[in-house]
């Protein structure tokens, strides 16, 4: 390893950055961009359901069932006046998502104390959304009982206090792991074209004959993509915290330390398909393919591991961004720091240091 | 080096397969000489020259570059040889001075070397105006001028050329071949793969490459003298033409 070499194929590197206005602008606007699409497009808050109430009762009671619904900001009340046939078109064309029935004796019957039914019926072709109305009117019904029934001593009653997103915003569990994805992404890309540009050029044969070996190659190329994912994680952290008010518990310092990790192993993924792709356009699928998927699918981006057949939780644990949405969810919202997140930090450092050697190895490979 | 052989080759093979590219060939390069490979498109040319400077490995036989041999010492090689390809390949992106730059800093050049380098082989090439201007917008035949001055920037005693004035015009390709002469006067080994056969007659010794293998060596002189014939072009034809 000569110092000197390594560092001439860093400055060519930066060279070809800055000089090719595409690709810089990929750089700069690409995790920009995401994080505005996804960080508002990927939200399961429930607001705006719309519904209908068909009230035959017209009591006192009744409005206050009603109230209960309305008087959040999940549920707008849209159609009040209309029949009970007209209900299945409204769903049909999506006009409601809920429509509540109160038959006509409704307050007779909850004065003689009986059993006291009313009908919800509820779209859950969406079937989050349709668990999400089903809960929440359990709840309404639940409240209104209390009020109702003041004397009855005998209630059990909840009392919930929710941990490390009190709001329970999904924003402050999606953009974190956005940071991952877009990290993952836009290094891996660029570094996965890097080689395959210089096959295609030819240059990268006249490197070859020159005393560079593969290990100053792959050194001098890494470092500057080093440079500029950190610069991305740093801009999507900012616009975490400005557009998403994404509260950062942790500290900062190690958020940055393991963020670095995590761009290495995405920098090394790209290499090594980089030294096996023959073309760019290859170079750039592959890694399309192999990054965007399995970091939305399989690691706990959306759905919790927890939850997957069991087959699917074991390739999980292939997956990089698994360990790191991990590491910046905990510090992000958790606040937790190494003690607690050690073994997530090795795991990507192994697979880091895994990838980079087929790479390298690959990359002798090739040669020969 | 105290022999008076630059390269040398014995029974050099290379196969992809089934398909021989390179089969047995053998040859000795003397110091200073200009020796031409010569052959069709697919002839094996550019495999042969690949192996010897450590790109590919070979299937069989054996080759010593500058007394090192391709199998073992393929480090030591590298120091010891510049290499052209057929593929213009320098950076487009980058300008004239900053590709000089570069391929001085990966041979491991100092600073002042190489700022010394830049400053005498843009005055060389005339290309005072041009030197920070992307080498994308010089013409192909500064650029491959360009190109042979960078492989020359560790100056080399050996030098592979493949193909280098490939789609140049003939003005060009003849101020191209006196440079060759200017590098071999210095003392320097060339070793040249071409198809064109007018580029064979300034060669000192040619060799002619069919089907992977050598089917014929000699100076450009003994050639004519011994298929009676007064071009290369036609001696090749002959020749190719009984093969």
């Amino acid at each position: 390893m000569k110092l000197r070499r390594i560092i001439s194929i860093i400055i060519k590197e930066y060279i070809h950055i800055f000089r090719d206005w595409r690709s810089l602008l990929i750089i700069i606007l690409m995790p920009v961009l995401m994080i505005i699409l996804y960080g508002y497009a990927i939200t399961l808050d429930m607001k705006n359901l719309t519904f209908a109430v068909i009230d035959d009762a017209r009591t006192p009671e009744s409005r206050e069932l009603i109230r209960g619904f309305t008087e959040n900001r999940f549920f707008i009340l849209k159609y009040t006046d209309i029949k009970r046939n007209e209900i299945e078109s409204l769903f049909k064309k999506r006009y409601i998502q809920m429509a509540l029935v109160i038959p006509g004796d409704f307050s007779e019957s909850l004065v003689s104390n009986r059993i006291t039914k009313v009908q919800l019926i509820v779209d859950a072709a969406d079937s989050n959304v349709g668990t999400f109305i089903n809960n929440y009117s359990n709840r309404v019904a639940q409240l209104f009982n209390e009020k109702l029934n003041k004397r009855s001593p005998g209630i059990l009653g909840l009392e919930p206090r929710i941990l490390f997103n009190p709001d329970m915003k999904s924003a402050n569990f999606f953009v974190p792991g956005l940071v991952a994805l877009i990290l993952l992404l836009i290094c891996s890309l660029l570094t996965s074209i890097t080689i395959t540009r210089e096959k295609e050029t030819g240059t990268l044969e006249q490197i070859l004959v020159s005393p560079v070996n593969p290990i100053e190659i792959v050194v001098g190329k890494v470092i500057p993509y080093i440079t500029l994912g950190f610069f991305n994680g740093i801009v999507i952290i900012i616009f975490a915290r400005l557009l998403f008010k994404v509260p950062i518990n942790g500290s900062l310092a190690l958020i940055a330390v393991l963020s670095l990790i995590y761009i290495f192993v995405a920098l090394s993924f790209g290499l090594m398909i980089s030294a096996v792709a023959k073309t760019q356009q290859i170079a750039m699928l592959a890694t399309l393919m192999a990054t965007v998927l399995p970091t939305i699918m399989l690691s706990g981006f959306i759905f919790p591991v927890a939850s997957m057949p069991l087959p699917l939780q074991y390739i999980s644990k292939a997956v990089p961004a698994t360990y790191f949405l991990i590491i910046i969810r905990g510090i992000m919202l958790k606040g937790i720091g190494l003690a607690e997140l050690w073994k997530h930090a090795a795991a990507l450092s192994g697979i880091g240091i895994f990838m980079l050697s087929i790479a390298i190895i690959r990359f002798k490979v090739t040669l020969e | 080096m105290e022999t008076e052989i630059a390269v040398s080759a014995s029974k050099l093979s290379r196969h992809f397969g089934a398909f021989k590219a390179v089969d047995e060939i053998s040859f000795d390069v003397k110091k200073g000489e200009i020796f031409g490979f010569l052959g069709a498109n697919g002839a094996g040319k550019t495999t042969a020259i690949k192996m010897l400077c450590g790109l590919l490995k070979p299937t069989a036989g054996e080759a010593t570059v500058a007394g090192f041999s391709i199998r073992t010492g393929t480090a030591m090689i590298k120091k010891n040889i510049g290499y052209m390809s057929q593929k213009f390949s320098l950076y487009e992106d980058l300008t004239v001075k900053e590709n000089i730059e570069f391929y001085g800093g990966i041979y491991g050049l100092s600073r002042e070397e190489i700022a010394n380098k830049t400053r005498l082989l843009i005055s060389e090439l005339n290309l005072e105006k041009m030197q920070n201007s992307l080498t994308r917008a010089l013409p192909l035949g500064w650029k491959q001028r360009l190109a042979l001055s960078a492989s020359l920037l560790h100056d080399p005693p050996i030098i592979f050329l493949d193909e280098p004035t490939g789609g140049v015009d003939p003005i060009s390709r003849r101020n191209f071949w006196r440079i060759i002469y200017e590098i071999a006067n210095r003392g320097k080994t060339v070793f040249v793969t071409t198809h064109y056969m007018d580029e064979a007659e300034y060669c000192n010794r040619v060799s002619i490459m069919h089907k992977g293998k050598i089917i014929e060596l000699g100076t450009p002189t003994g050639l004519k003298q011994k298929y009676n014939k007064t071009t290369m072009q036609d001696i090749f034809i002959h020749i190719i033409g009984h093969n």
